[in-house]
């Protein structure tokens, strides 16, 4: 081998072309760059982990309707992400911050809007308009080319265990207390139901919306949940306030 | 036969377990995949069983296959489940196309919504038509360029195969409501670890398979193959990092939350793009259009340059998919000048795909194979020229959200790895069933033209769609009011839905058109058919003239 | 350290020695399949795929 290098300076690089450790290690190293020097600080800068005011965890019933919202595939058509431009302020609301996403697992930002954004439209309808429109969109809406979810009003509420599902996010970084975990069930109920006493919930959930959401006050259904969802989507953070302004001007770049 | 009770012990071990996980489902969708996987490996164990000679096992002999001939069983299920699940893939994005036209297509039934069923098309067509091709082609091709048959034959089965009971537990899922919820990722936590061992072992077939060659070189091909493997592993691995709610359920959450899960998704899903569509599919390039048209490529110093630059630009390239969200500007940027870089590695690559028909231009006209590859090629072009325009962040506020997106991603999808998918299965079919040609190369030709024309309806469909949805929703008034509500937007939009619609229907002939066509071949049927060309002739004119008397 | 002195050490690699030890890699990149004495071995490489033109599967399966 010496005394090749000595006739074939570049012999060296022939070895690559023929050693598939060495082609996978150094292929391996070309496509890992990229993604550490983009991805990693995001878990550093103030400004992606940064808390905002007004920020809580999902209340059970919320997360149990986000869970729906995901299951049905909603991110496919609506966007949860308002960009910093006149006309997606004046249609939707505040732009969105990155901290509003920040108890997101997944987050649902979206790619595409056949319908539109759905960040802020928390209180923007009644209760009355959402089941109507998502019983049939087009008896509301008649453009719209959603589908009709009317069986979200037919489906009992069946999650199982709420608690396991606050544990699990538990886990995975939501900062859910013992008292939540251990009350999820009895919140779950409690959110639904203008009966019961829901001072507790409101007092670990602030801003949390208690109602009959479906109009079965008599029931706990996949529509309550996903109502519940949809009524306190952007309604946490209060944009206009000073200190939520303070935050917004430390924000680099946007 | 100790090793055959080895295997029947292994697979009766996974059918108790998927029974077990079974009886303690928590969900219906959980149960279903638990009954999937039961049967999955029930099959297993009966073909284990009843696969075995037991007299020559009983003497200790277990037969071995023709080490002279390439391992092409696994290649030759690969065209045929390549072409199915193309058909199913294109049908249910017809399905959905038509959905949006008419809602009342949704039909009321949970598991018929658009929101359900759109996953279930995109993954149909990129993991289960992409997927399964990628598999079955690079098994092909790696034993061709290594001049070796493939490592570890047992365990190339179960990647195949393991591969298609992962289509469709995805697939199944999808419908019942079974998603994480992240584009292109959806399947659930266990579908995806066993997706991560079906990977694993693929990569150790095809490694294995490099590291036994008989050629010095390894081919270019094998290097896009190879990357293609490693980076998938790695976007994989990362993105889906998922902890569930329990053991037996199938819900579970990602580890990563808001603008951090946003931006490992899109540097996922830009990749999937990247190194499943791209680079996979341009291993198949470098191999099968030298082949058709039977000179080296071009340049393989070139290819060289394309294979270094094209993967270690492409992996920046995935905030573009972000643009003034609330990731941080400097991601968005890097994102933006990495995806306008690669404009040039990948032209480079279309121009040494299209430059080694130099000197055989001819044979576009008369053979429909090749054809097919130059159009495919051109679309690369076309889609990794629109690409980095859409990722400038001027031209991505107004594209973002709208079916412009949706046209640039079908014209990459049915014009690049559609076309070069189809030709490959063109060029494999004859040979891997011994045939002299197609059953009919006029069909393809029919199929060319079906698909080329679908594809442009598709496209400027979108294009105009996406333009007009963008622009109506920023348009004000003289009296600073925004003009159009977002009902009327969706309304406007109805006649490019009919156009997109259309071009699916063309699309989907087409498809429908090889499938007979390489069923046909299969079963040993040649067309009498007029070649595609042939000079003119004409028997009454070849005649010498006669002076006429006068009369 | 801060998020901002963070942002700006990282902001300032970018634009100068991150910028140029990628400018120099990938100049290297290129510029190394067009060395000197590799014509030979990329002809041959190129060409590798026809020395096998029976490129037939069996017909029985596997």
């Amino acid at each position: 081998m010496t005394s090749e290098t000595k006739k074939e300076p570049w012999a060296r690089h022939k070895k690559l072309e023929k050693n598939v450790a060495l082609l996978g290690v150094l292929a391996f190293a070309a496509v890992t760059v990229g993604g550490i020097i983009e991805i990693a600080p995001l878990f550093w800068i103030d400004n992606t982990i940064e808390k905002v005011d007004g920020m809580r965890p999902y209340t059970p019933l919320e997360q149990a309707g986000r869970d729906i919202y995901v299951r049905e595939g909603c991110y496919n058509c609506h966007s949860q992400m308002i960009r910093p431009f006149r006309d997606e302020v004046e249609r939707y609301g505040h732009y969105s911050l990155a901290a509003e996403s920040m108890y997101d697992h997944p987050f649902q930002w979206g790619s595409k809007r056949t319908g539109p954004d759905l960040a802020r439209v928390g209180l923007k309808y009644s209760d009355e308009w959402h089941v109507q429109h998502l019983n049939n969109p087009q008896q509301v809406v008649p453009e719209s080319v959603m589908p009709q979810y009317a069986f979200l009003a037919r489906n009992d509420l069946a999650i199982g265990d709420p608690a396991a599902r606050l544990t699990a996010l538990y886990r995975v970084g939501v900062p859910y207390t013992a008292t939540d975990i251990k009350q999820a069930e009895a919140d779950l109920k409690a959110q639904a139901d203008p009966q019961a006493d829901s001072a507790d919930l409101q007092k670990r959930y602030p801003k949390s919306q208690v109602r009959d959401f479906d109009g079965q006050p008599d029931r706990l259904t996949e529509m309550d949940a996903l109502v519940a969802y949809l009524q306190m989507l952007g309604t946490l953070v209060d944009v206009n306030a000073p200190a939520a302004q303070e935050d917004l001007a430390k924000e680099k770049g946007r | 036969m100790e090793s055959l009770v080895a295997r029947a012990g292994w697979w009766l071990a996974a059918l108790l377990f998927a029974v077990f996980m079974f009886a303690n489902a928590q969900d219906t969708g959980f149960a279903v995949h638990m009954a999937i996987f039961a049967l999955a490996a029930l099959a297993g164990l009966v073909i284990a069983l009843r696969g075995t000679d037991y007299k020559l096992a009983a003497a200790g002999r277990m037969p071995v296959a023709d080490q002279s001939r390439y391992d092409d069983g696994l290649i030759r299920a690969g065209v045929i489940l390549t072409t199915f699940w193309g058909c199913v893939g294109f049908l249910v994005g017809l399905f959905i196309a038509l959905q949006l036209a008419f809602p009342v297509l949704n039909l009321g039934f949970e598991y018929t919504t658009f929101g359900r069923l759109r996953p279930l098309h995109t993954s149909a067509v990129i993991f289960a038509f992409g997927g399964t091709a990628l598999i079955a082609t690079s098994f092909y091709i790696v034993q061709r360029t290594c001049r070796a048959r493939l490592a570890f034959p047992a365990l190339a089965r179960f990647v195949f195969w393991g591969y298609q009971l992962f289509i469709v537990l995805a697939a199944t899922g999808y419908v019942l409501g079974v998603t994480q919820g992240k584009e292109y990722a959806e399947p659930e936590w266990y579908v995806d670890l066993w997706l991560t061992l079906v990977w694993v072992a693929y990569l150790v077939v095809f490694v294995g398979t490099i590291i036994k060659r008989t050629e010095p070189h390894i081919y270019v091909a094998n290097w896009f193959f190879l990357s293609f493997i490693l980076t998938v592993a790695m976007l994989h691995l990362v993105n889906n990092a998922n902890l569930p709610v329990s053991p037996f359920g199938s819900l579970s959450y990602p580890l990563w939350a808001g603008v951090q899960g946003a931006l490992v998704q899109w540097w996922y899903g830009h990749n999937a793009v990247g190194f499943f569509l791209t680079a996979g599919f341009l291993a198949m390039m470098y191999y099968f259009v030298p082949k058709q048209a039977e000179r080296p490529i071009y340049s393989y110093r070139l290819s060289i340059v394309h294979f270094w630059s094209l993967i270690f630009l492409y992996i920046w390239a995935g905030p573009h998919h972000l643009h003034y969200t609330a990731l941080p500007d400097w991601a968005q940027t890097l994102g933006m000048v990495f995806s306008v870089m690669l404009w040039m590695p990948s032209w480079g690559g279309m121009i040494n795909g299209l430059m080694t028909l130099n000197g055989a231009w001819d044979k576009v006209r008369t053979d429909p194979i090749i054809r097919m590859m130059v159009m495919s090629i051109a679309f690369y072009g076309m889609s990794t020229f629109e690409g980095p325009m859409m990722s400038i962040k001027s031209v991505n506020s107004l594209s973002h959200y709208t079916d412009w997106t949706i046209g640039h991603v079908h014209s990459g999808a049915l014009g690049w790895n559609g076309m070069i998918t189809f030709s490959a299965i063109y060029y494999l079919a004859p040979r891997l069933w011994n045939r002299e040609r197609m059953y009919s190369l006029r069909m393809i030709n029919w199929h060319f033209w079906l698909a080329t024309i679908g594809i442009v309806f598709y496209a400027a469909s979108m294009w105009v769609a996406g333009v007009t949805q963008g622009l109506m929703w920023r348009e004000y008034g003289a009296d600073n009011y925004l003009v159009n509500s977002f009902a009327e937007t969706v309304a406007a939009l109805h006649p490019m839905y009919l156009a997109r619609a259309f071009g699916g229907i063309l699309y989907l002939s087409g498809a429908l058109i090889m499938a007979f066509n390489v069923w046909q071949t299969i079963a040993g049927n040649l067309r009498r058919e007029e070649p595609l060309r042939q000079a003119a002739y004409d028997a009454q004119a070849d005649r010498p003239l006669v002076a006429v008397p006068a009369e | 350290m801060t998020g901002h002195s963070t942002y700006d050490t990282l902001r300032h690699l970018a634009d100068s020695w991150g910028l140029a030890a990628m400018v120099v890699t990938f100049l290297a990149l290129i510029a190394w399949p067009f060395r000197p004495g590799a014509r030979k071995l990329n002809d041959e490489a190129a060409n590798l795929i026809f020395a096998d033109d029976n490129a037939g599967g069996d017909d029985n399966g596997d």
